[in-house]
């Protein structure tokens, strides 16, 4: 058996959601040692465990450009023979910096990963067509999109291990802040809901019949290109082709068409709903379920229909 | 100011693909550049009608991705190198290694921007693997550019609309995204004046750049299939919403 290493992604002082499908897919492949950036690895400990990480592996820096050669150094010294974590924004760059340091391939936005062979499935030409990627050397690195993977517990016990390596110091690359735009929203990759407003939706203002809603399923609010375009929502929550790729377990449109880009950022969703007031709109025809009517009027009685239903 | 931009040929995004044996597709369909790249060309155009200079646009690509340099002329880039391979999915790292090496053949840059990836492959790194072998600094995402005593100040669009800015030793490799600013339209005396642009064209062997050992090879393409029809909701909004909740409750149970 080979050891399989997991980048684990933080919010705050608890490991994301998102990394249980990852430590269910690593679980198949061999050992699995967590590596976390963290104080405090005993607070996460418990979780980790009860997902298979036999070994903990935590790790102190700042900088993307240290981090990723602490993960580069730990991979050597833990003889990892792969190397996975969320195909998120921060998992994607330290990956990618850390499969350049280690001069080894890496897949991102992997939907599927077979480690016997070192083959993944993901996304290809913007979720029109999916390859089959076959990757070859020592060192393998993936990135698995956020949700494809129902996460299983493989309940073990765990060593704690604090590791630090020689990182060099560089005034070539800093951080210099982080500026918060989200208010505590939901990262729209990682979200298990989704609810998106397209241009009807008319206004930034409307947009708050959305985030009302998204409050109640929960879930998080994304865009249509044309409303991004048109200045009613930020570019940072687009979905589709020149935006995000998401796979919530449940989609729901409000007022889209049905583009074929837009389509291509989240077909891969478990479950697509339409709601439009054009009986033939595009989107009817490829989605789960179909609401022909106004999302001013269907997307106020969501809200108080899931009130209701929460009680 | 030297700025090097390296553009992409890709198939036009609302063109529909359709595979053609196991890991090919039927190229006849529209290509353009790189959605993606068109924010870096038009941001290293920006820069150098400020402060002087020169934008090459470099591409590595089939023979008709002649015409993604050309674009990249259309809309202000001064000259073109087109690095020609027989096949559209490269290895990242060999891509990289051919961009670095038409590069540094060309001259010293003082910036590289690129696109954060591109909407065919989507591997999302090349632009990572050319800084690497560089030994330059790189970020992605970038939507905020700035320069200043040799420095370059980028901010990156990170998850749930967070950005972190970051300060970068330049040459750097900058990956930028939507949002960064507004890509013009070439017009059309433009167009006809690119046609006179320098563009050299070399082969991929002619770099001396043997394929890397490793890699990440695709070997099958798949059609994703549409789903069909919806099942639609009938009666009154209350009704048509009740309908559906209750069916995303115990039909599919997503809530």
């Amino acid at each position: 058996m080979s050891n399989i290493g997991v980048l684990i992604e933080m919010d705050g002082q608890e490991i994301k959601a998102s990394n249980h499908g990852v430590l269910t897919v690593a679980c198949t492949g061999g050992n699995v040692v967590a590596l976390v950036f963290t104080e405090d690895g005993e607070a996460i400990k418990s979780d980790l465990e009860r997902f298979g990480a036999g070994k903990i592996v935590t790790m102190s820096a700042t900088s993307p450009v240290q981090k990723a050669s602490l993960m580069a150094a730990a991979v050597k010294e833990y003889d990892l023979g792969v190397l996975m974590g969320v195909s998120s924004s921060q998992g994607r760059d330290l990956l990618t910096r850390c499969a350049c340091i280690l001069d080894a391939p890496i897949a991102l936005d992997a939907m599927h990963v077979n480690l016997s062979d070192g083959t993944v499935v993901k996304s290809h030409f913007s979720g029109k067509t999916t390859a089959d990627i076959k990757l070859t050397g020592d060192i393998l690195l993936i990135g698995l999109r956020p949700n494809v993977i129902e996460a299983t517990e493989n309940p073990v016990s765990a060593e704690m291990i604090s590791f630090t390596a020689e990182t060099g110091s560089s005034d070539a690359f800093k951080v210099l802040e982080l500026k918060k735009g989200g208010g505590g929203a939901i990262d729209l990759s990682e979200a298990e809901i989704i609810i998106t407003g397209g241009r009807p939706m008319d206004s930034a203002e409307n947009f708050k019949l959305l985030h009302a809603c998204a409050e109640v399923l929960p879930g998080a609010v994304g865009a249509s290109r044309a409303a991004v375009d048109a200045g009613f929502a930020p570019h940072s929550i687009q979905v589709g082709q020149t935006g995000k790729t998401v796979s919530p377990k449940l989609y729901i449109g409000c007022g889209l068409s049905g583009s074929v880009q837009h389509f291509a950022g989240m077909k891969t969703s478990r479950v697509i709903v339409g709601i439009n007031t054009d009986k033939d709109a595009p989107i009817f025809g490829k989605c789960d379920y179909g609401i022909v009517g106004d999302l001013f009027d269907v997307v106020p009685v969501l809200t108080d229909v899931l009130k209701a239903r929460k009680g | 100011m030297k700025i090097f931009v390296c553009v992409k040929h890709v198939p036009d995004t609302a063109a529909n693909i359709k595979v053609v044996g196991e890991n090919g597709f039927d190229e006849t369909v529209k290509f353009v550049m790189n959605p993606y790249d068109e924010y870096a060309v038009e941001e290293a155009v920006r820069i150098v009608q400020e402060q002087g200079g020169e934008v090459v646009a470099v591409s590595v690509g089939k023979p008709n991705a002649i015409n993604t340099v050309r674009s990249a002329l259309a809309v202000g880039a001064n000259r073109g190198i087109l690095v020609k391979t027989d096949t559209q999915f490269l290895d990242s790292t060999t891509t990289a290694l051919a961009l670095k090496a038409a590069i540094e053949q060309d001259g010293a840059p003082e910036l590289i921007f690129t696109g954060k990836q591109s909407v065919d492959s989507e591997g999302m790194q090349t632009h990572y693997r050319l800084a690497a072998k560089m030994g330059l600094p790189v970020a992605t995402d970038v939507v905020a550019f700035s320069m200043e005593n040799n420095k370059a100040v980028v901010e990156c669009e990170m998850g749930g609309g967070d950005r972190e800015v970051i300060e970068m030793a330049m040459p750097c490799v900058v990956g930028a995204t939507k949002g960064l600013n507004e890509p013009r339209y070439p017009k059309l005396p433009d167009i006809l004046k690119a046609k006179k642009k320098p563009l050299v064209e070399m082969d991929l062997a002619d770099l001396g750049v043997a394929a890397s050992p490793v890699s990440a090879a695709m070997t099958s393409l798949t059609q994703v299939k549409e789903r069909g029809a919806a099942t639609m909701m009938k009666g009154s909004v209350q009704e048509m919403v009740e309908d559906l909740v209750n069916r995303l409750e115990n039909d599919v149970k997503v809530l």
